[in-house]
């Protein structure tokens, strides 16, 4: 029975639709550099009032967020993601995506358990394992070096 | 030239996420919290550093730069506080991103519904 | 009225008719190749309603009141109903019996709950019990791919072989008066795991369970594929379809063009984007109670063994990376109408 399953799960993969990969990269590159490309137009306006580069890509992130919730909110970032896939997750209106639209689906169950809690649902993970990442290397960087 | 850069290397970070994403067969929120921590590696070795120097908003936008600006702020408070700056000094990087991130989502949320 | 059990899994069932039958089905099944067969088409997802749970209650409850019309019967005539839908405690059909208040008996198979529902509800009437029963299936795309899959509004990528939870609601009301279509058999499906564990590829998931109640089916009744002028699956879509036809080929069963699914037919997958097709209870009790129906009742299509596929998983189970067990329930059916 356990081969029966082995073959049949073998076959699936063998005819299952391939997913268009090429198409796929061509799409997340130019939907990503684009979403890039508008946070850099962002970042220059910033730094013609004067900031650093440095010190304008903090406001940069604020101005991005605001537009990927906007969208979101909107109904269409998620064409965005569905024609751009990673091109349209991965920048940071993609992580603006993944706060508001559980939050949004969820807001029948209220204002604490409905959009409070499922605003993290997808962005929790993210800050998490974000947070503990940079906290591990750092430790090591300060653990080796003395300086982190 | 830096609008150049910041296409093509956003671009190239989606798209090897994309390729990660439909090789490995990984949920979305699979493919975001790995390259967050990839973010953070990257920075902390000085690779992602160099990549936002040139590249600009094409590293920082994409969500490995929140690891790599977690990192950087961390090496930053731990030259003003010492070991307390690797608690304090992530958070305190990304604040700006983490409270709009939840103040819009919550408008947005409180705003609008779904459609199909 | 009869029932009488033919091999181990299947029962043959006498007097039984199909009295009326309704099916209303969001915007884009009414924009689908199947539209203009459906009772009423909704123009959006959620019309006026505070949350789209209550939304899918009322493309339920809007089912039932087509098929009491047509059936000429009213409410009070309804001894039991019979039905379910995929939200967590089915309260879709549960909370629609605060209007009915008639005796209600929820069932859940998944996406094969309606099949369920006809077999038994079929099983009542022909051994004696009930005169009249109700007996529906509901799903909302809304509700069901956010308690299954992701949040609407999230973008992401759907994979090619993912299903698109429909959003409809079939009803039939059976009973004893002869009418155009009756019940003939039905057999009540084994739950058969094959192993698959991606919730985004549910059509081979589910292949051997259909194939598994076909060929029950067929054994116990001595009947053959060819006897049927149309052998509908549930919501096995495109690739499941494909799955099926090769599983059975290795087992030994051929099957021709009579073979076709709920899902697959009710997008087009070609302009709608639906991938491997719909999906849900709602799917194949709307195809059922719309165009299949109509086919039946004008003598168009003689024979028709509907078989309804659900996969019994959980967003817990796949979470913990449990494989996926599936089921599928068969009700054969025949027109004595013209034609």
């Amino acid at each position: 029975m356990d081969s029966e399953k082995e073959q049949y799960q073998q076959l699936t993969r063998q005819l299952m639709p391939k997913r268009p990969i090429a198409r796929n990269l061509m799409l997340a590159f130019l939907v990503g550099g684009l979403i890039c490309v508008v946070g850099q137009v962002v970042q220059w306006f910033f730094m013609q009032q004067g900031m650093s580069s440095k010190a304008a890509s903090s406001p940069t992130s604020v101005v991005m967020i605001g537009i990927g919730a906007l969208l979101t909110g909107l109904g269409w970032y998620d064409r965005v993601v569905k024609w751009g896939g990673m091109g349209g997750s991965l920048p940071i209106t993609g992580f603006a995506n993944a706060m508001v639209a559980p939050a949004m689906e969820f807001k029948t169950e209220g204002l604490i358990m409905g959009i409070g809690a499922r605003l993290f649902t997808i962005a929790g993970p993210v800050l998490v394992y974000g947070m503990a990442a940079a906290f591990v290397v750092s430790a090591i960087r300060y653990l080796l070096t003395g300086v982190a | 030239m830096t609008f150049v850069w910041a296409f093509i290397i956003g671009g190239l970070l989606c798209a090897l996420a994309q390729l990660v994403m439909d090789l490995a067969q990984l949920t979305p929120g699979q493919v975001l919290v790995l390259f967050v921590v990839l973010g953070a590696l990257a920075g902390g070795v000085g690779v992602y550093g160099k990549l936002v120097q040139f590249a600009g908003a094409g590293a920082s936008v994409p969500l490995p730069g929140f690891g790599y600006t977690m990192v950087e702020g961390i090496g930053q408070a731990v030259q003003q506080k010492g070991a307390l700056g690797l608690f304090t000094g992530g958070l305190t990087a990304a604040a700006g991103g983490i409270k709009a991130a939840v103040l819009f989502g919550l408008t947005a949320a409180l705003i609008f519904r779904p459609k199909a | 009225m009869a029932v009488k059990q033919l091999g181990a899994a299947t029962y043959q069932v006498s007097d039984v008719y199909v009295q009326g039958t309704g099916a209303v089905v969001g915007p884009k099944e009414g924009a689908g190749p199947l539209g203009q067969h459906f009772d009423r088409v909704w123009p959006d997802e959620g019309l006026t309603y505070s949350s789209y749970e209550k939304a899918e209650q009322a493309i339920l409850w809007e089912a039932y009141d087509e098929a009491l019309k047509k059936a000429q019967v009213s409410w009070e005539d309804i001894d039991v109903v019979l039905g379910g839908d995929l939200l967590d405690q089915i309260i879709t059909t549960n909370f629609s019996g605060r209007q009915h208040s008639r005796p209600l008996a929820g069932l859940f198979s998944a996406c094969a709950t309606f099949t369920e529902s006809l077999a038994m509800g079929a099983m009542l009437l022909a051994g004696g019990g009930p005169r009249i029963v109700m007996t529906s299936a509901a799903s909302h795309h809304l509700t069901a791919e956010r308690q299954f899959r992701f949040p609407v509004e999230l973008g992401y990528q759907r994979t090619p072989t993912a299903a698109w939870t429909a959003t409809a609601a079939g009803a039939v009301v059976l009973g004893i008066n002869p009418t155009p279509i009756q019940i003939e058999a039905l057999t009540f499906g084994r739950v058969v795991d094959i192993g698959g564990t991606d919730p985004n590829d549910m059509g081979s998931a589910m292949a051997p369970a259909a194939y598994d109640t076909i060929a029950q089916f067929l054994k116990d009744t001595g009947h053959t594929v060819q006897d049927f002028d149309a052998i509908y699956t549930g919501d096995l879509g495109h690739f499941g379809i494909t799955m099926l036809r090769h599983y059975a080929e290795q087992h030994g069963l051929a099957f021709g063009d009579e073979l076709n699914d709920c899902g697959r037919s009710l997008y087009d997958a070609a302009t709608q984007d639906t991938h491997n097709g719909g999906s849900g209870p709602g799917c194949s009790a709307s195809v059922f109670a719309g165009p299949l129906a109509r086919h039946l009742m004008s003598g168009e299509m003689r024979r028709l063994l509907l078989v309804a596929t659900g996969a019994l998983f959980s967003p817990t189970t796949y979470q913990q990376g449990e494989t996926i067990p599936c089921i599928a329930h068969a009700v054969a059916l025949a027109s004595r109408g013209e034609g």
